[in-house]
């Protein structure tokens, strides 16, 4: 696995929903060896740079997309960048999830920005995959257009109900296991969430992959700053490294407590 | 041709440029981005005796034009470290410091020891990590605690000693004058300043550990005032860093006092950083006639 470092062209931008917004960006060396679930550290006039998820990779093209949702000043000044600018990205980095057999039948669970990695994840499995996206609100549903291309099920859920299932997504998960037979879930989403659809996977025995959150400064493994708690094989704990043994994790390895 | 070789307790470097303790790892991960012979040296991160954790997360916030860090001294180990990462580090062409923390003397002299028995060039002792609850910083804030540490370090230490100050101190040119006295080769300055931030929705500091260590350019003139009265203070070589970002605060440092210097948390914005700044030096002396970059060392005017 290698990683560069470069000023790359913006293509495009939109906007998704309110605040979240999508730039495409041409970056050939990253784009032909990203897999879903890695990230790229974007440097914006803050120190730190911000780690973002590539959601969708096409490797023909030379483009990776990014979904970004301003919540504060690194990530609203991306939200804020257009086609013409150029980006300065270090990537790209960490362990994608595992996506190796397209042939199994797999669950992708998002939760609000968490929705945006599951997209790249679900574009490997196309049809053998259904995708359980939960927001808070209808207007904050986003690539609803995209996941649906992919041909894949797709199962929204809203916290209030204005849109799709009115519940939780594990709520959601739990039902789609109870009749569906699922050889993998994928998930990225706010902590609470992921611990639930680990939970849920456990009891339906079926092997989940979970990205993980945590600040970051270096972004390859260098700092030792994204610490994350897991287990070791013996059971004991340490702390891995979100960007570089990260961010996605099998479930059992992650220790939420 | 400028020349850019500087020497040090005896050790050449062919730069003036080391990548700091905690920020470089053991360099693995730079190396996918350029070849570590590039820089004057790599300060490892700091090790122990043995494995330690480190810190519950969060432990990184960003602040302004700096962030904190709370890692506290996670790191496999030495007999890991010389296991695992020296022979690789030693074909990478560059000079290598060990840097070495321990909560008492004795994991101190125990260390310089081990490490003294192997191909690591220099030795630095670290006394002024906030982040660890005893030691480190214990034995950095006072003079006589600098001095005692020193004073048995330096019986088992047969490599050249650099020691790593505190920041958090009223008088450093006291605490460079007591670990000169006590056979230091060098020193190195500065650590993080303690600091802390707040996330005002939830009024949690946003690190686990409440407080960390501040450092980046906001630390800079912070850096380059201690340097200047330790500097003015000792007569071994002093290693000046603290927010050093590009070639010009390489130079501005060096004018106060700084033999050689180390970079940090730039790197973390831009990686090349250290890279870049050799290069920018080299060209600042092409362009100013410098023919050896020692020759500006300590050539501030003060007023
Ligand atoms: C592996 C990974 C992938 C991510 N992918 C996406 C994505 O695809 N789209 C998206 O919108 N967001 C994503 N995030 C979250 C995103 O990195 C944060 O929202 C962002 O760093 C916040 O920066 P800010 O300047 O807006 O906030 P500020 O609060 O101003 O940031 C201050 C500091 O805290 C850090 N920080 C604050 N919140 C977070 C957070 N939730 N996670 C990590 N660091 C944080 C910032 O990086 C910065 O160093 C991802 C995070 C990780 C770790
Ligand atoms: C994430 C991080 C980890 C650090 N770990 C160590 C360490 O293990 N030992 C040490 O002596 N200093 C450590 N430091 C301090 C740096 O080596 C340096 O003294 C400080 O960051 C100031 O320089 P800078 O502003 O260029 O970063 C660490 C700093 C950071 C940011
Ligand atoms: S961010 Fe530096 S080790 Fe992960």
């Amino acid at each position: 696995m290698s990683y560069l470092q470069k000023q790359f062209p913006i293509l495009d931008t939109k906007c998704l929903a309110k605040d979240i917004h999508e730039l495409v960006v041409s970056c050939p060396e990253i784009a032909s060896q990203a897999i879903a679930g890695q990230f790229v550290n974007i440097r914006t006039s803050h120190t730190l740079r911000r780690p973002i998820s590539i959601c969708g990779i096409d490797a023909e093209k030379g483009t990776i997309r990014l979904v970004v949702k301003a919540q504060g000043k690194g990530t609203d000044e991306i939200c804020r960048m257009r086609p013409g600018d150029t980006i300065d990205l270090l990537g790209p980095l960490g362990n994608g999830f595992d996506v190796k057999n397209s042939n199994l039948k797999a669950v992708v669970v998002g939760g609000g920005i968490g929705a945006a990695p599951m997209y790249g994840v679900a574009s490997v499995y196309g049809k053998n995959c259904a995708a359980i996206l939960g927001f808070r609100d209808s207007a904050d549903v986003i690539l609803e257009k995209d996941f649906q291309a992919l041909g894949c099920e797709l199962l929204i859920c809203t916290d209030n109900g204005t849109r799709g299932f009115h519940g939780f997504t594990t709520q959601m998960l739990e039902n789609y296991l109870k009749e569906n037979h699922v050889d993998i879930i994928h998930t990225c989403g706010p902590k609470p969430m992921m611990k639930g659809v680990k939970d849920i996977a456990e009891k339906y025995g079926v092997r989940c992959q979970i990205s993980m959150d945590e600040r970051m400064a270096c972004g390859i493994g260098a700092c030792l700053g994204c610490a994350c708690k897991t287990k070791k094989e013996d059971g004991s704990s340490t702390y891995s490294h979100v960007c570089k043994h990260g961010p996605v994790f099998e479930a059992q390895q992650l220790d939420f407590d | 041709m400028a020349d850019m070789q500087v020497n040090l307790a005896g050790v050449s470097f062919k730069n003036p440029v080391i990548t700091a303790s905690g920020c470089f790892g053991f360099g693995r991960e730079f190396a996918k981005l350029y070849p570590l012979e590039k820089l004057g040296g790599i300060s490892l991160k700091g090790m122990t005796l043995h494995e330690r954790l480190g810190n519950p997360p969060p432990r990184i916030a960003e602040t302004p034009s700096g962030m904190l860090n709370s890692v506290g001294l996670q790191n496999p180990g030495v007999e890991a470290f010389i296991e695992n990462d020296l022979p690789w580090l030693k074909e990478q062409n560059t000079v290598l410091i060990a840097n070495i923390a321990g909560s008492c003397v004795e994991d101190y002299c125990e260390m310089a020891q081990r490490i003294s028995e192997t191909d690591v060039d220099m030795i630095e002792l670290n006394i002024s990590c906030p982040n660890v609850k005893q030691g480190g910083v214990a034995f950095g804030t006072s003079p006589e605690g600098a001095a005692s540490v020193v004073r048995e370090v330096r019986k088992h230490a047969k490599k050249p000693l650099i020691v790593k100050l505190s920041p958090n101190v009223a008088d450093i040119a006291a605490i460079a004058k007591a670990v000169e006295a006590e056979g230091a080769d060098a020193v190195s300055l500065i650590n993080t300043l303690l600091g802390m931030r707040i996330d005002i929705k939830t009024r949690r500091p946003i690190l686990r550990n409440n407080t960390g260590g501040l450092s980046g350019p906001a630390v800079f003139p912070v850096a380059v005032r201690m340097v200047w009265q330790a500097a003015n203070a000792v007569n071994i070589p002093v290693i000046g860093l603290g927010g050093i970002e590009k070639a010009e605060d390489a130079i501005e440092m060096m004018m106060a006092g700084a033999s050689a210097v180390q970079v940090g948390a730039a790197m973390f914005y831009d990686p090349y950083a250290p890279v870049k700044i050799a290069e920018g030096i080299e060209q600042w002396m092409n362009d100013n006639g410098v023919k050896n970059i020692s020759e500006i060392v300590g050539t501030v005017k003060p007023w």
